[in-house]
């Protein structure tokens, strides 16, 4: 019997897909060992919150099939997760007490959603959306609900109010913080944003905290701070947590995820990396270590990672971007805003289009787009290879046209 | 369903049988077609699974939507005559046999 330690992978997500099926293409052709706690196959999550509740029949979210993973010899082990990491023995344990060494191990373990702190959360027909099961069980909810409260102004929060309110129920959106999206987007876009949910018919409280979740055996009622509402159901999205315990009890360095270097390698133990939701990274688009939740990292981060293991390294680099489809609203963000910086709102070629440039002493960092996904584009072309592009540079343009421009003056040259 | 066949950078090719009701991308995905990222799952956010339809079938295919050709112009390999975001290629009988360029970047 062979044991030859090759890779595993803890998770089950985008982020061990890219890694897994990247290492194949790479070239690697030592044992990959996946550990995936659900017992579907890898999954795309952003349709869960866009689209699970509109066609839940028809939804085909798996990543490839699973002859994929066994045409590529991968062993995937749905079912099971990782319960304890030996790192002095290099193994792993798993749940159903499998024991598989590893010469490189990578988490990807993801995030799961913070709990809603008020009494009555357990109430039957209080859901948050993580999984593909919870999708499934959201959808079925909406079938029949009237008046759905939808606990937390971000993007699943407000991609869900939206599903809800096509389903035809009355909704209304209530958020702590005094504005929506205050972490993904800037005042400035907020403020349309917000106007065009409300036009569609979404009640907005910001704000505004929930206090309990009310009702006799099932809930009936939302306790906030200024009044009472009616609800049938409740959907909450208030953030998550990264899923770095495992990580954590077997001593690696750990804060509000797994600490990786450059090369998203663990600093405590090169042998180990952290892909995905669960991995806290230097950026060179940043000015601190960040944490990033987004397809785009997940994918870029796992294709670094796999390309690594099989003899290409790099440093991470990738330029962060983001999207939501909220209803008819398509936003995107490509880069990192921070607050201090400066926010121009620039209309587009019809109603529908916005986009926010956001600069940093003069230059441009991040751009916000509302239904303008060729701008975004533009955007990330620009940003991507840092060419610095000025706010006069944008002086009465857009991004679109001054990346046309450039491009046909440097055919020219 | 439609076979399709997949010319890569590298100069191999992959042949997919496109499972019904499912859009051109789909079908590289679910074939496990390298240099196919369809990074938004094929809601025409993120122009990553750009191709190249062959050019005796571009007529065959058509031409891209209003918001395609825009996103069109920022993909990250060149855009070309025939290039399409393969999500917005909707499979049918018709299309048997396409063949498209997998082109050598997307992100």
């Amino acid at each position: 019997m062979t044991s030859t330690a090759g890779v595993v992978v803890v998770g089950g997500g985008q982020a061990a897909f890219s890694v897994v099926s990247t290492l194949r293409a790479s070239g690697y052709d030592a044992p990959v060992t996946v550990f995936a706690a659900e017992h579907h196959l890898p999954y795309q999550r952003p349709p869960l919150s866009k689209k699970a509740h509109t066609e839940p029949e028809g939804l085909r979210v798996e990543l490839v099939p699973e002859s994929f993973y066994r045409e590529r010899n991968i062993d995937l082990r749905l079912g099971d997760d990782v319960v304890a990491l030996d790192t002095a023995a290099a193994t792993v344990v798993s749940r159903t007490g499998a024991r598989v060494p590893y010469a490189h191990l990578v988490l990807a373990t993801g995030a799961r959603n913070r709990p809603l702190p008020v009494p009555g959360a357990e109430l039957d027909g209080v859901h948050a959306l993580r999984s593909l099961d919870d999708a499934l069980t959201i959808g079925r909810a909406l079938t029949t609900a009237r008046d759905v409260v939808v606990v937390g102004g971000g993007f699943i929060g407000l991609e869900l109010a939206r599903v809800a309110l096509a389903r035809g129920a009355r909704v209304t959106v209530v958020e702590l913080a005094d504005r929506l999206l205050s972490r993904a987007v800037s005042p400035e876009l907020e403020l349309p944003l917000r106007e065009r949910h409300e036009h569609a018919g979404l009640q907005v409280l910001t704000g505004t905290g929930v206090r309990a979740l009310e009702g006799p055996g099932r809930l009936d009622r939302v306790v906030t701070d200024r009044e009472h509402l009616a609800a049938d159901l409740v959907v909450y999205g208030i953030g998550a947590i990264p899923r770095d315990d495992l990580a954590r009890e077997a001593g690696l360095a750990v804060d509000d995820g797994v600490v990786v270097d450059e090369q998203l390698r663990s600093v405590t133990d090169p042998r180990i990396s952290a892909v995905g939701d669960c991995a806290r990274h230097p950026h060179p688009h940043a000015e601190g270590p960040v944490r990033l939740e987004s397809v785009q990292n997940a994918i870029d981060q796992g294709t670094l990672v796999g390309r690594r293991i099989a003899g290409s390294p790099a440093s991470y680099e990738s330029l962060p971007w983001f999207w939501s489809d909220q209803g008819d609203l398509k936003l995107q963000i490509a880069g990192l805003r921070s607050p201090a910086d400066e926010v121009r709102l620039v209309p587009g070629d019809s109603p529908e289009r916005l986009a926010g440039y956001a600069f940093r002493d003069g230059l441009l960092v991040a751009v916000e787009t509302l239904n303008w996904p060729a701008e975004h584009l533009a955007a990330r072309r620009l940003l991507e290879r840092r060419t610095p592009v000025s706010a006069g540079d944008l002086a009465g343009t857009t991004l679109g046209a001054l990346a046309r421009a450039r491009r046909a003056a440097e055919v020219r040259a | 369903m439609p076979t399709v066949i997949f010319q890569l950078p590298d100069g191999t090719e992959r042949k997919v049988i496109a499972a019904s009701g499912t859009v051109l991308m789909q079908a590289a995905v679910s074939g496990g077609v390298e240099g196919i990222v369809a990074e938004c799952g094929g809601n025409a956010s993120c122009a990553t699974c750009h191709v190249y339809v062959d050019s005796e079938q571009a007529e065959l295919v058509g031409p891209p939507n209003d918001v395609e050709d825009e996103m069109l112009d920022f993909t990250a390999a060149e855009r070309r005559p025939t290039s399409r975001l393969s999500c917005q290629i909707h499979l049918s009988d018709a299309l048997d046999g396409l063949v498209v360029h997998v082109p050598e970047e997307q992100v």
